[in-house]
């Protein structure tokens, strides 16, 4: 087989952010997920939030890329019609010598280069943050920071990189990588491909790619973090994005805005050794409700309509991005935890500048499509402006989930961008998402799975194979 | 049904029925089990039985006019109604409006039960259409978690479908369903029940593994293996509609000529006290309106 210039493994933020980037250069490109679906792994449990670039280290490899991505993000996110919203966070503090360490923090965020900071009084937080709790000192105010939904971001980097002809190919997951004199083998469990550059961006399991080719200083340590979503009914629960004071390990439990309404409290930090441990426990719930309500004392469990566990893939304190010497041709991008989201697309551009030095030319295309055409959501979609859309098409007034208000039409419309699985639908539309949980919409969304896809309603997953929702069909 | 037929037997003339579904009966459609309509008609008969008695008097009043697959977006306290449909958005006022808009399971995530998210959590309503409706059986060795109605009637489903059901986990010292369901749907199949235990976690990667109940008195614990947990922990009025309009709690409603019935103001165990509470609405209804006149 014709050796492709790029391999990139792994399809989450880091690994779509970088084809994109990469979709505009004259170059052969394929990217290797080996999960059903993008943004199936890391990706899909992040919050949303896109940081200022607070609480890093001054001299880190995060804290710089972070204040670049958040610049980057805004601009791809228009281009890509992703709804970004810029929302603000607050760090807040409840006793005078906590001041200290939030100027400290300011401090170090200045230095980084992020703008806008100021110190809030509590009459500031008493007015715009009406339900915070009232012993609530002081606050550092970043009104850079902002929301985007993690997943859908994902899903529009990697249509728009498919666009600009990138190959992605999915269930493929990556056994065993050969070096050859000038271009690499890697072998998965679907075929065996060929290119000149490989660019690791595995997440979790980007340890244990690197070790493929002898690389075996990066070690991913899992820190697990359990996040909670509220009722949409609770949207106006905070103004802004709410931090306490950060911790060396996080940046401690949250009461968090997103995209999608939902307010999301969270996350836990949790070291664990399991890979696979996406379990949530009565523990973390516990723990997430003391420290939130510190924060919001209105906040009642009762308000708790789903809840998750994600890893961050951590190999010591900053990312790992770098050209291996030993191993020419070989990128790895490693360790990419928070800021990661925010990051991922000042992270494309670190790479293509070690690709860059490493002799890859870069002509660029006549053409790139840098614009995403924009998915309708009905949930955020003008009311007034609901009939010209059903005259479009009239499927967009077949509703399919009541709780969300998603219609037949987006369902279909999430097959045709690439959703393959329950979760694939979810993720991109929102359907089975909200408070019934898919009680009343499951059948429904699987039948027309499995009409669009054209296979049996018994192979319909959840989120891939051995995901099967189904045992037996009764004809 | 049962509201638009008894507000036209009292004097309606122009009513209108809104159903999401694509069919009329509602919930009534994937319940075949017996025991419906035991006081209203003094027979036993299945939900869809049952449901096509209302049908049938529903679709004899030329003055009912009924729209499915309608689904609404916006209700204001002036009840001025949003619905869409396949092709179109409509408009419209009511004079008096009926909510029977029923109610929905309580879910997995409302009781947080620690673990994994696999495939095989279902609600027990679902898993109920699954069967009954689309002809799929979603699992072969099944654990339900709480002991409502549902839960007890899909134990003897998913056990006459051939599979096996492990135990039905109940956290309070009773059953919260009727005594007629624990005895048919468990007792006669030999379907353990544990009460003041709880599943204190779900395993499994991809599909559900196993399931850990705890002992909630001395917290000694156990595994029960299966593919399928089925969650049945009861279920909570409908009323997201009438919040739109302004209405924090059904039991204190303070729109004039706004009804709310059946199931959606107060979860009844059977299907006659749901239709004899929706007539009154219908029948309130056309004393509003009369009034009004």
């Amino acid at each position: 087989m014709h050796p492709s210039d790029i391999i990139i493994i792994g399809g989450g933020v880091t690994g779509t952010a970088i084809a994109r980037e990469l979709s505009r250069y004259k170059l052969s490109i394929v990217l290797l997920e080996k999960e059903a679906e993008l943004a199936f792994g890391t990706s899909k449990s992040n919050s949303g939030i896109i940081h200022p670039g607070t609480q890093n280290p001054v001299n880190s490899l995060k804290g710089r890329l972070c204040v670049q991505g958040n610049k980057l993000t805004r601009k791809i996110a228009k281009e890509l019609e992703v709804d970004f919203k810029q929302v603000g966070e607050l760090i807040v503090i409840f006793k005078e010598e906590e001041r200290i360490e939030l100027l400290k923090i300011k401090k170090e965020a200045e230095a980084l280069g992020v703008k806008e900071l100021r110190m809030v009084d509590r009459a500031w937080l008493q007015k715009n943050e009406p339900n915070l709790n009232k012993d609530a000192l002081a606050a550092l105010y970043a009104p850079t920071a902002g929301i985007i939904a993690p997943y859908r971001w994902v899903y529009a980097l990697a249509e728009n990189a498919q666009k600009n002809g990138v190959n992605i190919r999915l269930n493929c997951q990556v056994k065993k990588i050969v070096k050859q004199k000038d271009y690499f083998e890697v072998h998965s469990n679907i075929e065996t491909f060929s290119s000149r550059f490989v660019i690791n961006a595995a997440g979790l399991y980007a340890d244990e790619i690197a070790k493929m080719v002898g690389v075996s200083d990066i070690v991913i340590r899992p820190r697990k973090g359990e996040e909670f979503l509220l009722d949409k009914k609770k949207e106006n629960l905070s103004n802004h994005l709410l931090f306490p004071l950060p911790n060396s390990k996080s940046k401690g439990i949250l009461v968090i805005k997103t995209s999608d309404g939902n307010p999301m409290i969270g996350p836990t930090a949790q070291e664990t050794e399991d890979k696979n441990d996406l379990s949530t426990s009565d523990e973390g719930l516990k723990k997430v409700i003391e420290s939130t309500k510190k924060l919001i004392p209105s906040i009642n469990q009762n308000d708790i309509i789903a809840y998750f566990a994600g890893l961050r893939p951590v190999a010591g304190d900053d990312f790992i991005i770098r050209h291996e010497e030993k191993v020419p041709g070989f990128i790895n991008v490693a360790g990419i935890q928070s800021p990661g989201l925010t990051a991922a697309p000042a992270i494309a551009l670190m790479v293509i500048g070690l690709l860059k030095k490493q002799g890859l030319k870069l002509p660029k295309k006549l053409l790139f499509h840098k614009h995403h055409p924009k998915n309708v959501h009905l949930f955020s979609f003008p009311f007034s402006r609901i009939p010209e859309l059903i005259k479009r098409d009239p499927t967009y007034g077949d509703i399919v989930c009541r709780c969300e208000m998603v219609s037949a039409k987006e369902v279909r419309q999430a097959i045709k961008d690439g959703a393959k699985t329950l979760d694939g639908i979810k993720f991109r539309t929102r359907a089975q998402a909200g408070r019934c949980h898919g009680g009343f919409c499951t059948t429904r969304i699987m039948k027309i799975l499995a009409e669009e896809l054209n296979i049996p309603i018994t192979k319909i997953s959840k989120r891939g194979i051995g995901s099967e929702n189904i045992k037996d069909a009764r004809a | 049904m049962a509201a638009a037929t008894a507000a036209s037997y009292a004097g309606v003339k122009d009513i209108l029925l809104i159903e999401r579904d694509q069919y009329l009966g509602g919930i009534l459609n994937q319940c075949i089990h017996t025991g419906f309509g035991l006081q209203y008609f003094k027979e036993d008969l299945t939900g869809p039985e049952f449901g096509e008695r209302f049908i049938a008097k529903t679709e004899a009043i030329t003055n009912i006019e009924v729209s499915l697959q309608s689904f609404v977006v916006k209700l204001t306290k002036d009840k001025v109604l949003s619905y869409l449909k396949p092709g179109k958005m409509v408009e419209v006022k009511a004079k008096a409006l009926i909510m029977a808009t029923g109610c929905r399971e309580r879910t997995r995530e409302m009781i947080h039960i620690a673990g994994t998210r696999p495939a095989g959590i279902f609600p027990a309503g679902l898993a109920q259409k699954l069967i009954n409706i689309e002809g799929l059986l979603p699992g072969n060795e099944v654990v339900i978690i709480g002991s409502g109605d549902i839960g007890l009637i899909m134990a003897r489903r998913f056990t006459l479908e051939g599979a096996k059901v492990k135990a039905v986990i109940e956290v309070q010292d009773k059953s919260r369903g009727l005594q007629r369901n624990i005895v048919q749907c468990l007792e006669d199949f030999d379907i353990p029940l544990y009460l003041k235990h709880r599943v204190a976690f779900i395993h499994g990667k991809d599909r559900v593994e196993k399931v850990t109940v705890e002992n909630i008195e001395n917290l000694e614990r156990f595994d029960l293996k299966c593919d399928t947990v089925l969650i049945s922990v009861g279920l909570i009025p409908e009323n997201e509609l009438i919040e739109m309009a302004g209405i924090k709690d059904v039991t204190v409603n303070n729109i004039p000529g706004l009804f709310v019935c059946g199931n959606a103001y107060k979860v009844y165990d059977l299907v006659d006290s749901v239709v004899r509470d929706s007539e009154k609405a219908g029948q309130s209804a056309a004393e509003y309106l009369r009034k009004l006149a």
